[in-house]
């Protein structure tokens, strides 16, 4: 499996990535520029973490005007996995590939710090190597987390089984139900704001990031 | 003959999203300092652009369609207001 990782001005989880799927998958990745990544014969695409273009105007908001989207958004219809990570999901939200709006932190600070997440389905690219239910231990790090919606789009999240991971336990940014990563219809479109790159090396102090990471190799 | 206008636009939360920004400084700064009169505050973002246009009516079409076309606000949680200045 040949695996993108799309790098912005700003991005700063990208590398971080690459050494979870080249060391620690052992898959075939690299690195590519927003401008360069005009080929969309990747089997699937990640966008990193980080403050794409200084999060100017409103988080990711700019990114998700780049050339780079039109490959993703081809990929994402062709139903390869795109995972958004962080400002990746911001980004995914952005240009309209997955539904919702992330607005700032209810508490109003930068949040960073390890969170229990429960694995509300796993009809995903990146949750189908987990069961339903499970809980998995994950950083999150972000101003700009708090999910919203109006209750018509939440109840239709939650029906068609769109919310993919919710916190568990204390609910750390104000997100509405919890919410901490949604999909889109196919499942193969994943934002997520915790950082499963940051939980994949047991140095680091968790591996679940692993198995969302190796999700994508069971997907199809 | 176009000229140019001054058009200002506003982003803000929609009513149903908490605005948690406009909540502190009415907690922990307006209603601390005596202002009780003061009920509501919501924070929002304003950008003023210079915009070639016919009138006062073609730069406010004009600005709107931009805000929409490149969603300079996010149409779930945000609502817009768009008003030319001269």
């Amino acid at each position: 499996m040949r695996v993108a990782v799309i790098q912005f001005p700003g991005s700063n989880c990208d590398h971080d990535a690459l050494q979870v799927l080249t060391n620690n998958l052992k898959l075939e990745s690299k690195l590519i520029w927003h401008n360069d990544f005009n080929d969309s014969s990747w089997d699937a695409v990640i966008l990193p973490g980080g403050f794409s273009f200084g999060d100017h105007l409103r988080a990711g908001a700019i990114a998700a005007h780049s050339s780079a989207i039109k490959n993703v958004r081809k990929m994402a219809n062709d139903g390869k996995p795109v995972l958004g990570i962080c400002n990746g999901f911001q980004i995914l939200i952005e240009a309209g590939l997955l539904p919702g709006a992330l607005l700032r932190n209810a508490c109003l600070k930068f949040v960073c710090k390890w969170t229990n997440l429960r694995i509300e389905t796993s009809h995903s690219a990146f949750t189908c190597a987990l069961d339903t239910n499970s809980t998995i231990r994950m950083p999150i790090a972000h101003n700009e987390g708090r999910f919203f919606a109006d209750e018509d789009l939440l109840n239709h999240l939650t029906t068609e089984g769109r919310v993919v991971m919710t916190y568990s336990g204390e609910n750390p940014t104000g997100t509405l139900r919890g919410i901490a990563a949604i999909s889109n219809e196919g499942g193969n479109v994943v934002g997520m704001m915790p950082h499963p790159e940051r939980a994949s090396d047991a140095t680091l102090g968790g591996t679940d990031g692993l198995k969302v990471f190796g999700s994508m190799l069971k997907w199809s | 003959m176009n000229q140019l206008f001054s058009v200002e636009i506003i982003i803000s939360n929609k009513p149903q999203a908490r605005d948690p920004e406009g909540e502190t400084i009415i907690r922990d700064l307006v209603h601390k300092t005596g202002y009780e009169s003061v009920k509501e505050i919501r924070t929002g973002k304003l950008l003023t652009i210079q915009i070639d246009a016919s009138s006062q009516e073609d730069a406010r079409d004009r600005a709107l369609l931009m805000c929409n076309d490149l969603r300079l606000y996010n149409p779930v949680a945000h609502s817009i207001s768009v008003r030319v200045r001269s």
